[in-house]
């Protein structure tokens, strides 16, 4: 029920509680609410939840956490594990 | 897909549930109090990869499977009017009530339509003027918003023939319930991503601190979900009770500022029965005086209507972590996805089903690729 997908904006139509833009998903394009984030631009992701965006993905902290994963794997090979 | 691949890296997976395993020392209980998790652990096999000693409790994460009985009751009465058209996320259309479910509604004739988004309803609503148009409003934090603009809009639309049937529940009160209860097994909390990317996750800090108990805040996908234990079972073994954030992609400390607004402004915080657990006090949303228009209950009548819960379905234990699904007697036999005894069979997202879909054939599952 919680699902929420990240996609890419497209475009914005609109201002406010009626803020509106096109959200690609891997290519499939949606019409969602952008009401709750007003400061989403073209080209940012977002997470959409029953039509409504609720957050614009921090692309700075994704790499942050992909960086930590890819020393975690590094380590793995300094240890000689499969 | 962007943010999600990545996600989903076996390797990545297997890292992190050896870091896992190296730092555990004891036994820990931890639970996820996001239906959506709940699948993810089972689908991919997560809890599989772990070491024996640390095991997962799937809480009441699922606001399909807590929607009392006493409300789908209310929900079928409402649908069945003539007049009605009644819309509904998909996931509420089979869940049992005292006589059938929305599905048996609509096979006697009811104008049951499944919906995505509740702005979808008020477009029926408007397309449909001699219509009643009501909205099935259930849901977590991640969803009130969006149905708190659905009820707002239609007030700023002056739309007559819409109204919501409420079913908001909220998730501190009710890991504030598990952990007060005196047959609690739950030592550390993965807090669900998305309802933390409306609310934040300040509210969550008197909890981890009054019970003493680590509360980190998780994404969804599988590599996500083993990063959160891997920081709760850090916490556990070094003595921490704090609140973390795994999902930093998503999640801010004060969360999503213009759907908190927006959502105080058409809900109160009202007491909520939960299937399965009983009312908790402060744990759910009710439309405000201002928006008491839009109440489904009181515009068909129905607000005076209450039923007892069928015994048989431990649902309320298996919600609160005291028990696994495999531990009821009727788990697929008396109890399954087409004949459900109760809510966790129903949604995907419930437990009881998740276990029937995944533990019965053996899927998509991390552990066997391993294995193999």
């Amino acid at each position: 029920m919680c699902l929420a997908v990240p996609g890419k904006i497209l475009d914005v139509n609109g201002s406010e509680t009626t803020r509106t833009g096109t959200v690609s998903f891997g290519g499939v394009s949606k019409e969602a609410c952008l009401a709750f984030v007003p400061e989403a631009k073209v080209g940012d992701y977002v997470l959409v939840h029953a039509g409504f965006a609720i957050s614009v993905v921090d692309e700075a902290e994704a790499a942050q956490t992909l960086e930590y994963f890819r020393q975690m794997g590094e380590l793995r090979e300094l240890e000689g594990k499969p | 897909m962007k943010f999600v691949d990545e996600y989903r890296d076996q390797a990545k997976a297997e890292d992190l549930a050896q870091a896992i395993a190296r730092i555990a020392t004891k036994p820990w209980s931890i639970m996820e109090v996001c239906g959506g998790q709940t699948h993810s652990i089972v689908k991919y096999g997560i809890d599989e990869l772990l070491p024996e000693h640390i095991t997962l409790l799937h809480g009441p994460g699922c606001p399909v499977c807590v929607t009392p009985l006493e409300l789908i009751d209310k929900a079928l009465l409402i649908a069945a009017r003539p007049e009605v058209i009644f819309c509904s996320f998909g996931d509420m259309l089979r869940v049992p009530g005292s006589g059938g479910d929305l599905f048996s509604v609509k096979a006697k004739g009811a104008d049951v339509r499944i919906v995505y988004s509740p702005l979808e309803a008020l477009k029926i609503a408007r397309d449909n003027p001699r219509q009643e148009v009501v909205f099935f409003a259930v849901g977590f934090e991640t969803t009130a918003p969006a149905n708190a603009m659905a009820v707002f809009q239609a007030h700023a639309q002056k739309l007559p023939n819409f109204s919501v049937l409420v079913s908001h529940v909220l998730v501190p009160p009710a890991i504030a319930a598990i952990l007060s209860a005196p047959d609690n097994r739950t030592q550390g909390f993965l807090a669900a991503g998305h309802v933390c990317t409306v609310m934040g996750f300040e509210e969550y800090l008197p909890l981890a601190q009054t019970f003493h108990v680590p509360i980190v805040v998780t994404g969804f996908e599988p590599v996500d979900i083993l990063q959160g234990i891997l920081m709760c079972v850090e916490q556990l073994e070094q003595g921490r009770a704090e609140v973390e954030n795994q999902y930093a992609r998503s999640v801010q400390r004060k969360g999503n500022r213009p759907a908190q607004e927006l959502m105080s402004k058409v809900f109160r915080v009202v007491a909520r029965k939960w299937r399965g657990v009983g009312e908790i006090p402060n744990s759910g949303f009710g439309l405000r005086d201002a928006f008491a228009a839009y109440d489904a209950e009181t515009r068909f009548g129905v607000t005076g209507y209450h039923v007892d819960e069928d015994s048989e379905c431990i649902a309320g234990q298996v919600l609160r972590g005291v028990k696994k699904p495999q531990e009821c007697p009727a788990f697929g036999t008396r109890c399954t996805p087409e004949r459900p005894l109760g809510a966790t069979m129903v949604s995907s997202e419930g437990a009881c089903a998740a276990y029937y879909q995944y533990r019965r054939h053996e899927q998509t599952s991390l552990a066997a690729g391993r294995r193999s």
